[in-house]
């Protein structure tokens, strides 16, 4: 008799049960920052929205952020952390390849051994990163889920870049996972367009910088292609999305787009036909673009300044270097 | 049914005057959209996107970097219906 292998089986469904977070700990006013560019506050805030972004300081990288605001989710949701079974830390601003974020974070807070890598989906990452944990939950090959979008992308920006740079700033979203009665997280759509993969990214190798053929490698876009691309392209995306969830654009209690500038938000939201009672996050206003960290974050602030959008649908979704994109609806913790 | 110049540029003047403001009789062939118009590179993305819709054209991310006058943009939209 041949042996027949046991497999995994988890719950129907799973849910985030609660957020964290941690910004910078420095707020950079525009006027701080518009010398190098030749730019002024008011053309910042006029094509951007952005007021302030936050940066953090020398000592404070990415992985001190993610720690942060996974210790918030995990004290909010009132699970013993020896109980998460799963850290994902989505980043681009690792200055460290190896090892990963994660599995420091989940030492940090107390979750070893559970299983940790991190996700390079860039702005797509968070909701990359819910789309694998609700599905590894649902699987049974996990059974809590920490996950993590957290950046410094302040080490990569050039002062003198009008591209993107002034628009970035450092932070860390966290959402913990786990099992569910009721569906709290939708399909996700996502997929990858590699043929833009000059759009947005690196402006040079690390192999450059280290044989003198490029200055330390630092975030660069083409604005206007990236624009079009996330407001009509993405629109398409978030209508296939509400459609696969079963949600209408009026059941919304909040649409959380990545946080990419003010006006991709606002034309996005136009695209879609929201309703007045839906919720548009504008956390880009203060804390600034910061990147996988973006989504979670604006999140943790809309559950702070509405707390009745809690139990509500969310839509949320990531666009950025790959090209890559993700999407789902999700109930608000 | 292909548009005239005329109805492309009045068609182009009502979508800027959509998206910047902007009086439809400031629009003019000879006009530039950054030096005399003021339209930054999103809203001009905006308005190219708005035409591609309204005259049925398709214009490349590449193209339109060479869009530099309101007369650039009616060419471009006539000579490609």
């Amino acid at each position: 008799m041949p042996v027949t292998l046991k497999e995994a089986t988890g719950p129907a469904h799973s849910r985030i049960y609660a957020m964290g977070a941690a910004r910078g700990e420095n707020a950079v006013p525009n006027d701080d920052i518009v010398g190098p560019i030749n730019s002024s506050d008011e053309w910042i805030r006029q094509r951007t929205g952005v007021i302030t972004r936050v940066r953090a300081v020398r000592e404070t990288g990415a992985l001190e952020l993610a720690v942060e605001a996974a210790r918030e989710a995990i004290e909010k949701a009132a699970i013993d952390p020896a109980e998460i079974d799963l850290v994902i830390v989505a980043t681009i601003s690792n200055v460290q390849q190896t090892p990963s974020i994660s599995a420091v974070v989940a030492d940090r807070i107390g979750a070893t051994p559970a299983a940790a890598y991190d996700v390079n989906a860039a702005c797509a990452g968070y909701c990359y990163a819910i789309a694998q944990a609700d599905a590894l939950i649902r699987a049974g090959a996990a059974r809590y889920a920490m996950v993590i979008g957290a950046e410094k992308l302040s080490d990569v920006i050039d002062p003198t870049d009008r591209s993107i740079s002034f628009l970035l700033g450092d932070g860390a979203g966290a959402a913990l996972l786990g099992p569910s009665d009721t569906p709290g997280v939708s399909a996700t759509s996502w997929g990858s367009d590699g043929s833009k993969a000059g759009l947005v990214g690196m402006n040079a190798t690390l192999t450059q910088f280290r044989d003198g053929e490029a200055a330390w490698p630092t975030l660069r876009q083409e604005g206007p292609s990236v624009f079009r691309w996330a407001v009509w392209e993405m629109a398409k995306v978030a209508k296939q999305t509400l459609e696969n969830a079963g949600v209408k654009p009026e059941d919304l209690a909040a649409f959380i787009p990545h946080q990419a500038n003010m006006r991709i938000v606002d034309e996005f939201a136009k695209q879609l036909g929201l309703p007045d009672t839906v919720a548009i996050a504008d956390d880009i206003t203060t804390t600034g673009n910061t990147s996988a960290a973006s989504i979670p974050l604006a999140t943790h602030r809309l559950l702070q300044e509405r707390p009745e959008l809690s139990g509500g649908l969310a839509l949320q979704i990531g666009f950025g270097a790959g090209l890559v994109f993700a999407a789902q609806v999700v109930v608000l913790p | 049914m292909a548009y005239t110049t005329d109805e492309v540029l009045a068609g182009l003047a009502e979508l800027i005057t959509d998206e910047t403001g902007i009086d439809a009789s400031e629009v003019a062939l000879e006009k530039s959209f950054t030096d005399d118009l003021d339209i930054d590179s999103i809203s001009m993305m905006t308005i190219v996107v708005n035409a591609e819709e309204k005259f049925g054209v398709t214009i490349p991310d590449d193209e339109v970097k060479n869009l530099k006058t309101v007369k650039d943009a009616v060419d471009y939209i006539t000579n490609n219906q």
